[in-house]
């Protein structure tokens, strides 16, 4: 049986192995704060960090992301405060539908872990994540608010 | 031989209906925004506003909230009058069946049409100076003084001759029982304090901490979860399909046909899912299983010339003006089938019990969503409870067409227990009802000064309200087709005729953000420019003449081009730029998009200025974060969107072949908010329609090339 740490917590889960994770996530463990938006890593909604890497969860058999750390947007905030890219986020109200938030706050997370002060350049190339709503301006002011923070 | 499509059924209609009955909710939604509370109690000082002792002010909300804003812009209409503190106020939705129970005390419930905010305004403005009257009367009836005395500010009634003060939590109770007034009377625009101003959006913090507000997020006690896979072939319905090969399969519970589809249950998604892959399914496909896109544009272009066509506006002598001008202008546009696309895929949550159907579901018409359970279930309408949810996108897709509902409460109904129906993306690309496929020819006659004393149009393509709301159509027409070219259209052209013909495909269509404004709104703005071309004069400068007698209309489009630097120089080499005019929802957008094209022909958008009048403005942030919106939606489609049919089929399946915008191609967006005042206009469709001919006519202007059909994607745009 595929035992995962998400969020700093083991889960046996009796599922496949290849089992994508979001599906873990979502219906398993009811995690659901990780979306469905295509099934084939192309949009980015169920972006999740396996080992800090932005890793899209609806692509990854859960056998594959047994013996690393998974955090969900679940799992983001720090020292029971916001994330410093969920605060930015709120500072823009960036939100819209709210549907591809979760991922792309992941992704962005991930982004300024490695890259603390992106250029609009490597927020390009890093954030491939698709809003329907049109929030991208808006993602772009609070990614560099929070790499101020 | 060439196949035409034949209409052999009509697709799910649902319209809410009016009746009695209805009961309580249990489920709550975590976070900011809960369900209304059924019979609120003696702190409902009416239908919209409800008091706590602690003067926390809940203010309902009857529409829905797809990411356009309304949970925060629609209670700030009330929240002016009631003179509440903006602070204690917390939105709360109404829901569809106590909205029956109560004989609509929430009115239409509806949520499309740009019509949030402009539909409800009057009524919502009202409710809060209503409510605020029984407050004050309350407590001057406490005091025993004349209400004429007292006034309310900030959740604080004050009676100012003794300067006693009581807050509305205090008075809420008796307020509660006291008979509305009869008449209220509404603060002048000038006087407002909260309308107009940029506050937060309610809903933010719990879509940056991903709580499950969402359809696909619900999860009730022993749910189990449905996969659907539905007859490629519009129209078509499943002839047979082969259970054995699935039986065994772990998690797999039950195989439940359905009108147009089969569904698997089983007890994860994901199980459920990989059945229905493996499951082999016959189809009868009906009669149009040749259809391509190919065959519907030779029937479309036939509806340019046909003669039977029906003329929906008509100004002067066409003819006669034509044989006599100095110059003539003809050109053909076409636009694509789209599909919407939302994030979130279709999905519904249902529990069919002998007593009671339940439904979870992210819908645009929590009415409609009620009809259409009620329907599927064969049960009447005091039946049916709906728990609405956000939703993950709207765009129309969720509004006038609740299939994935019909479909929830069959299979519910099928297995006796509650059943999460969620559609993969590619059942959702190809199973859309789409923004019509359209064809424009246009016919002008210019004058020796250049300007149009003569302008012909002719459109076809599918009716939406044929296929979806037969009643509507006026004498068997659906003017709405021809939106921007009939009451829209205020260019001063003395001879002016359109006619629409209709055909009508097997592909189904609906409503899609700004609708027929869509494709007619380029149609139109690109052929303008094309008379200023000819005409040998500046597109913005040729508007402007067109506009003499319109200073509203006017003051957007300078707002737009001044913003812009239109009569500038171009922001680097190779960028030039374009201009659109478009109203549409009661409301006026210009704007100016300036792009470039590379020597592969690759067109980037650099900027785009949006100058946009809605009358009144409640919300400006939410107001510009729309306009941001519809920019990205109109140029998404304008970039990539394409819905292609062959065999019967959509061709499309998901983000790979139906492109979305990315950051990375995000324009640098200016909105201006010009509100002239006045009036009410939409907010959430107004900058959709301008966006693709500004671009196309930036395209025209740095490469000389007119783009006569979308998308762009499709355009040889290559450097000669």
């Amino acid at each position: 049986m595929p035992r995962l740490n998400i969020n700093g917590q083991t889960h046996e889960v009796d599922v496949d192995p290849d089992t994508p994770l979001l599906w873990v996530l979502r219906d398993g463990l009811g995690l659901t704060g990780t979306k469905f938006g295509c099934g084939i890593a192309q949009c980015g909604a169920c972006t999740v960090h396996i080992d800090g890497v932005a890793t899209r969860s609806c692509s990854v058999p859960v056998s594959a992301a047994e013996g690393t750390q998974i955090t969900t947007i679940e799992g983001l905030p720090e020292n029971g405060g916001l994330h410093p890219v969920q605060k930015a986020w709120i500072a823009h109200d960036v939100p819209q539908c709210g549907y591809c938030q979760s991922g792309m706050i992941m992704a962005v997370a991930a982004l300024l872990k490695d890259k603390p002060q992106p250029t609009d350049a490597e927020i390009d190339a890093a954030i491939t994540n698709i809003c329907r709503c049109g929030t991208y301006a808006r993602i772009r002011a609070a990614i560099h608010t929070a790499a101020q923070a | 031989m060439t196949y035409m499509p034949q209409i052999s059924r009509r697709f799910f209609l649902t319209t809410a209906a009016a009746a009695g009955g209805g009961l309580a909710l249990g489920f709550h939604l975590p976070g900011a925004i809960a369900p209304a509370e059924a019979a609120a109690g003696p702190a409902e000082v009416n239908a919209w506003v409800v008091i706590q002792p602690d003067d926390a002010v809940i203010i309902r909300v009857a529409r829905s909230e797809m990411g356009q804003g309304i949970t925060t812009s629609l209670p700030m209409l009330v929240a002016e009058e009631l003179q509440c503190d903006w602070s204690k106020v917390r939105p709360e939705f109404a829901s569809p069946e106590e909205n029956l129970r109560r004989k609509r005390a929430w009115g239409d419930m509806s949520t499309g049409g740009s019509r949030s905010v402009r539909g409800s305004q009057e009524y919502l403005r009202k409710a809060g100076a209503a409510a605020r009257e029984m407050l004050i009367a309350a407590a001057a009836a406490q005091w025993n003084a004349p209400a004429a005395e007292c006034q309310a500010a900030k959740s604080v009634i004050t009676h100012k001759p003794s300067g006693r003060s009581l807050r509305f939590g205090e008075v809420a109770e008796a307020a509660a029982k006291l008979q509305p007034p009869a008449e209220t009377k509404l603060k002048d625009p000038k006087d407002w304090t909260l309308l107009g101003t940029p506050q937060k959006r309610f809903d933010t913090a719990d879509k940056v901490t991903g709580k499950p507000i969402f359809g696909i997020d619900v999860r009730v006690p022993n749910m189990l979860y449905a996969a659907i896979v539905q007859c490629p072939v519009f129209g078509g319905s499943p002839k047979s399909f082969d259970e054995t090969k699935i039986r065994g399969l772990k998690g797999v519970r039950q195989v439940v046909p359905l009108p147009n589809a089969v569904a698997v249950v089983a007890d994860s998604w994901w199980q459920a899912k990989q059945a229905v892959d493996a499951l082999p399914v016959t189809w009868d496909e009906g009669q149009n299983g040749k259809v391509s896109s190919t065959s519907i544009a030779e029937f479309l272009r036939g509806g340019l010339t046909a003669p039977e066509a029906a003329v929906v506006r008509k100004d002067g002598d066409v003819n006669a003006a034509l044989a006599t001008a100095a110059k003539r202008v003809e050109a053909e546009y076409g636009a694509p089938f789209l599909a919407h696309a939302t994030m979130e895929p279709q999905n519904c949550t249902a529990h069919v019990t002998p007593d009671k159907v339940e439904i979870w579901v992210p819908t645009q018409s929590g009415e409609a969503a009620l009809a259409a359970a009620a329907a599927a279930a064969e049960v009447g309408p005091e039946k049916v409870v709906v728990h609405k949810t956000m939703l993950g996108g709207g765009f129309g897709r969720r509004g006038a067409v609740q299939d994935y509902v019909h479909q929830a409460v069959l299979v519910a109904k099928a297995v006796g227990q509650p059943v999460k129906l969620l559609w993969t993306r590619e059942e959702d690309i190809r199973h859309d009802f789409y923004r019509p496929v359209a064809m424009a020819k246009f016919t002008a006659g210019l004058d020796a000064a250049g300007m149009p004393v003569a302008w012909r149009v002719r459109v076809t393509g599918p009716s939406i309200l044929a296929n979806l709301f037969p009643q509507r159509l006026t004498n068997g027409v659906d003017q709405s087709f021809a939106n921007g070219f009939t009451d829209e259209m205020a260019y001063e052209v003395p001879n002016y005729e359109v006619a629409y013909a209709m055909r009508a495909t097997h592909v189904p269509v609906s409503f899609w953000r700004s609708v027929n404004h869509s494709q007619n709104g380029y149609f139109r703005e690109c052929f303008v420019d094309e008379m200023a071309h000819a005409a040998g004069q500046d597109p913005y400068q040729y508007r402007r003449k067109l506009l003499s007698k319109d200073p509203v209309r006017l003051a957007v489009l300078d707002a737009a081009a001044q913003k812009a630097g239109w009569d500038g120089p171009a922001a680097a080499p190779g960028i030039s730029r374009g201009i659109a005019l478009v109203e549409a929802y009661g409301s006026l957008c210009a704007q100016v998009a300036e792009a470039s094209v590379d020597d592969k022909g690759a067109v980037r958008v650099h900027r785009v200025v949006a100058a946009l009048d809605t009358g009144h403005v409640v919300n400006p942030e939410i107001l510009r974060a729309q306009a941001e919106s519809a920019i990205v939606y109109g140029l998404t489609a304008a970039l990539y969107g394409a819905i292609t049919i062959e065999n019967g089929r959509v061709q499309q399946g998901n983000f790979d072949d139906y492109e979305m915008l990315r950051l990375a191609e995000m324009p640098v967006v200016e909105t201006v908010l010009v509100p002239s005042g006045g009036f009410w206009g939409g907010g959430g469709e107004p900058g959709v329609p301008p966006l693709a001919p500004a671009l196309c006519n930036a395209i025209f202007a740095v490469t000389g090339k007119r783009v006569r059909s979308l998308p762009l994607k499709d355009q040889d745009l290559k450097p000669a």
